[in-house]
């Protein structure tokens, strides 16, 4: 166990005191007013040496309870899946964890060239044409993107869709509330939980974006995506969609069907749920500098050394960013996520094409076997949306009341999905429940044999 | 003798030639016309991959490597039992949205980071939510205009006040905040000028972001008299944390009297930068404006802790879920493997650090701007503009010289009140001897600056890449964007 910094002799100390000029510690604080200096220590608790602090840290989290020993059928934004071993050997490497942001470029050329890779495999995966190098979250980047279409357009009222995940919604509230504009909510379909086009129609006059989410909220594909990029082009607006990455193995990236802007969670890249973060923000865009110009964040490009004959990477397009910009700047992000980043781009370099593509069928495999399974519980009516889905469906019981059932669930060691209603209050005794690779067949046929016992 | 690794490594798309046409997929409840059909992502063995990433990692710096003073970044040691303690599979697994009684553990945790936080600030209430330090800062002034909307006087208090040297976050997040910013000058001691201050305020005011100690290093000594000048007026007081590692244990803001204080833990409190984050942004408030936090909260009531939504005055949620939550437990564990005397002597350290480093150097050509008598507190910015004037040596070639020696660079060309700046922050965990061996190598680039100037400008020869060219970079003619769009354009 080692000193972070070095305890030296009072000799020294003098000697280093004496070159500066003064005779004491204190002396350097001199400026500050006596009465609001902290007479005595602050109250804080005591101590700890490292073993000591690894022990106890390690014996309270032990009160966590997580999918070993309480089955959880939970995603809402953040599905559950598995990190190989090769991401943490790369993002554990402090040449790459203990660097701050590249203002160097020459000696930061491994973060660089890694988030440009970052940024490629991104724009592969969505269809896009220029990604930056992070947000903080899938919700912060929808926001952005939102103010981002606002700034581009002038105009005063956006739209998104009422089945976007609602912690999505509320940040876009918050980060919207400053700019004085309408949000007016999209309604979905009753029957297929997809975003209703007649209603779109009807509310579209005058937005300059559109935003919605693919799966949506409820896991259902918006295959209509094509028609609503339509309808807000149409109208001048911008088109942004919300993806979860993984499922771009399987499903037409937003790209083409006519997205402007791609936000989504890239902590499901090769990062562990962590309680909900560090989270990833994807953000990308198509190639047209009125948007490009706008975009907010760290973008990095590739350019070459001045030879000319070394390829190299460095931070571009910084004019946008408050460091120079300030008030005038596309965003205030200056720390974003770049070590989840390079996290991401190990890990669709690992799964390549072939891997994520596998992967998606899989994950689509097994949550449609545990919704054919649960059809055959009583009272169990699965899928409650009849659109079609990817890794999560909602179930809607009948008879028995939803808290009563999670409690019972919880008793036996299960989490089923997220009750619903609090964030849709006209979905009364729905769950979203969430299946990937992380779910084994047992696992699906444990939390059947439990609702049988539950539901009955 | 630094010389860093210059593999050419080629970018993962040029490692095969395959092509990423995807198969064919023929699934039950998938329509065919939404299943994709390329995907140009390439196929690559996990051996080659993590050959790729670990020689990419060759060509990269930490402070794990070498002395790291970048001003206002605190680039510190990140002790190596906070990783540790993270890769827990408790902390790895656990949703977010899981049921309260079965996430007690790090509840719990993320509770008593908050206290300590609250504890070291002088504040009332913690939100460990914010992201960033810049997530913090936009929080903030979306509290204060929460809590003027609230005394139905949005309509006239629109300004935010914020010193020249201040970082350039601030503006852009109060800007973000729908503020109009009223800049306020330094005076010649390099402090906000306080005449200046009273003649901006009034009834416009909606309050000041202030970073203390500056970005020149330096305590506002009149601060006490600057947030009262702001408060008589009915504005409120923010408080950039972006330099409290001057101060921890020696004063809180909020015993100077300010209402919304962000914290870097990524800086002061020693959780690693991941070359650009993750980080995180606690915001800490007083009493008087700790309604309008964002949600949620941690609080605990005697006998389980719990996730606390129900605050009808807050600005709402910030961002997806409840923070960047190993970040905030790596920072846990920083406090408590100090406790109050070791962050106290943190701070110490750090300004001593800092004022040595100063002492060392050669003044005639790292010119003291401002007043040379005010000791710095844990940064200080000196200006190389006579090299500049006399040999043509400017900010930029003392930075690529100093990269030269396997040391990092300071933050240059800020604050922008000083010509060409040299902003430099040592931190506590460089010892004396390190302290002394930067000194020598910027006396020695001084040195050559005047006897070798090309060389200067030559630099850097030792890194993986020569000097960037940063005009191709960014020319709409030749940017390169993504691997897609090279040949594109």
């Amino acid at each position: 166990m080692g000193e972070f910094f070095k305890n030296y002799s009072r000799e020294k100390l003098e000697k280093v005191l004496e070159k500066i000029g003064v005779k004491d510690v204190e002396e350097l604080y001199s400026d500050v007013p006596d009465e609001i200096k902290i007479k005595g220590e602050l109250n804080l608790p005591k101590a700890l040496n490292e073993m000591e602090i690894e022990k106890y840290v390690g014996k309270v989290l032990e009160k966590n309870m997580v999918h070993d020993e309480v089955l959880t059928f939970l995603g809402a934004g953040l599905p559950p899946h598995y990190v190989p071993a090769a991401i943490e050997s790369i993002i554990s490497r402090s040449e790459f964890y203990t660097a701050y942001t590249p203002y160097q470029p020459e000696i930061s050329q491994g973060i660089l060239q890694a988030l440009f890779e970052y940024q490629s495999m991104i724009c592969e995966l969505t269809a896009m044409d220029v990604a930056n190098s992070s947000m903080y979250d899938w919700a912060t980047g929808a926001a952005e993107a939102l103010r981002m279409a606002l700034r581009v357009k002038g105009k005063k009222k956006v739209l998104i869709g009422e089945n976007i995940g609602p912690d999505r919604k509320n940040v876009i509230k918050t980060y919207l509330e400053p700019l004085e504009c309408d949000i007016l909510e999209v309604n979905y379909d009753g029957v297929c939980g997809r975003i209703d086009l007649g209603d779109l129609e009807k509310k579209v006059k005058d937005a300059c974006a559109l935003y919605i989410e693919n799966p949506n909220f409820f896991g259902i594909i918006e295959k209509d995506a094509a028609k609503m990029a339509d309808i807000i082009h149409k109208e001048g607006g911008v088109f942004i969609v919300g993806v979860d990455p993984i499922s771009l193995g399987l499903l037409k990236p937003p790209g083409e069907y006519g997205a402007d802007i791609v936000v989504g969670e890239g902590q499901n890249l090769g990062g562990w749920l962590n309680f909900g973060g560090p989270s990833l923000g994807i953000f990308a865009c198509r190639w047209d500098m009125s948007l490009v110009r706008q975009m907010p964040g760290r973008i990095i490009g590739m350019t070459t050394d001045l030879s000319g004959e070394r390829r190299a990477f460095t931070m571009v397009l910084q004019t946008r960013e408050q460091h120079i910009r300030r008030e005038q700047a596309t965003s205030n992000i200056c720390t974003n996520e770049a070590l989840m980043a390079v996290a991401a781009a190990a890990y669709l370099a690992l799964l390549g094409s072939k891997g994520l593509r596998k992967l998606a069928i899989e994950i689509f495999e097994r949550a449609h076997y545990a919704c054919r399974r649960l059809s055959e519980v009583k009272n169990v009516i699965v899928p409650h949306f009849s659109g079609e889905f990817y890794q999560e469906f909602t179930l809607k019981l009948v008879g028995e009341d939803i808290n009563r059932v999670f409690d019972r669930m919880i008793e036996r060691k299960i989490i089923p999905g997220l009750i619903l209603t609090k964030y849709f209050p006209k979905l009364d005794n729905v769950l979203l429940s969430c299946f990937t690779e992380v779910h084994s067949v047992e696992n699906i046929e444990k939390l059947v044999e439990a609702f049988k016992e539950v539901m009955v | 003798m630094f010389r860093q690794a210059r593999w050419i490594e080629p970018l993962l798309n040029e490692l095969t030639k395959e092509e990423g046409v995807l198969e064919k997929v023929k699934l039950e409840g998938l329509p065919d016309e939404i299943v994709r059909d390329k995907l140009d992502i390439p196929n690559l063995t996990e051996t080659r991959v993590v050959r790729h990433f670990m020689r990419l990692s060759q060509m990269n710096f930490g402070v794990d490597f070498g002395t790291y003073p970048l001003g206002s970044c605190t680039m510190k040691y990140n002790p190596k039992v906070c990783e540790r303690i993270v890769s827990n599979y408790k902390l790895k697994m656990l949703h977010p949205l899981q049921p309260q009684e079965t996430c007690q553990g790090i509840l719990q945790i993320l509770y008593e980071l908050a206290q300590c936080l609250v504890e070291i600030t002088g504040a009332h209430k913690a939100c460990l939510v914010p992201s960033a330090g810049a997530h913090g800062e936009f929080v903030g002034a979306l509290m204060i205009r929460a809590a003027i909307k609230d005394r139905g006087e949005l309509d006239t208090r629109r300004e935010m006040i914020i010193p020249d040297s201040a970082h350039g976050t601030n503006p852009a997040s109060a800007a973000m905040a729908g503020f109009r910013i009223v800049k306020v000058p330094s005076n010649n001691e390099g402090l906000v000028d306080t005449e200046a201050l009273k003649s901006v305020v009034g009834k416009r005011t909606a309050g000041i972001m202030l970073t203390v100690p500056n970005t020149l290093g330096l305590f506002e000594k009149k601060i006490i008299e600057i947030v009262n000048i702001v408060k008589e007026v009915g504005g409120y007081t923010y408080y950039d944390g972006a330099n409290l590692n001057a101060l921890m244990g020696k004063v809180r803001p909020g015993d100077m009297g300010f209402d919304i204080i962000h914290l870097n833990l990524h800086k002061t409190f020693a959780t690693p930068h991941g070359g650009g984050g993750p980080g995180s942004g606690p915001v800490c408030a007083s009493e008087n404006v700790e309604e309008y936090l964002p949600v949620p909260l941690i609080e605990f009531d005697g006998r389980k802790y719990y996730l606390e939504y129900d605050r009808p005055k807050s600005i709402g949620f910030v961002r997806g879920f409840h923070g960047n939550i190993s970040v905030l437990v790596k920072a846990y564990v920083y406090i408590r493997l100090l406790g109050s005397m070791g962050l106290k002597s943190a701070s110490e350290r750090a300004v001593v650090n800092s004022n040595y480093l100063l002492s060392l150097l050669d003044k005639e050509f790292y010119e003291v701007p401002y007043s040379t008598s005010m000791p710095r507190k844990h940064e200080f910015v000196v200006s190389v503009g006579k090299a500049l004037r006399e040999k043509g040596v400017s900010a930029k070639d003392i930075a690529k010289a100093l990269i030269d020696y396997g040391v990092h660079a300071p933050t240059i060309y800020f604050p922008l009140i000083v010509q060409e700046a040299l902003m430099i922050e040592p931190t506590e965990t460089e010892s004396f001897e390190e302290v002394e061996e930067y000194a020598r190598i910027l006396n020695e680039i001084a040195y050559r600056a005047y006897h070798d100037p090309e060389w200067i400008k030559s630099t850097p020869h030792n890194t993986s890449v020569g000097r960037i060219d940063e005009a191709k970079a960014s020319h709409p003619r030749t940017m390169r964007l993504n691997w897609r769009n090279l040949e594109k354009v």
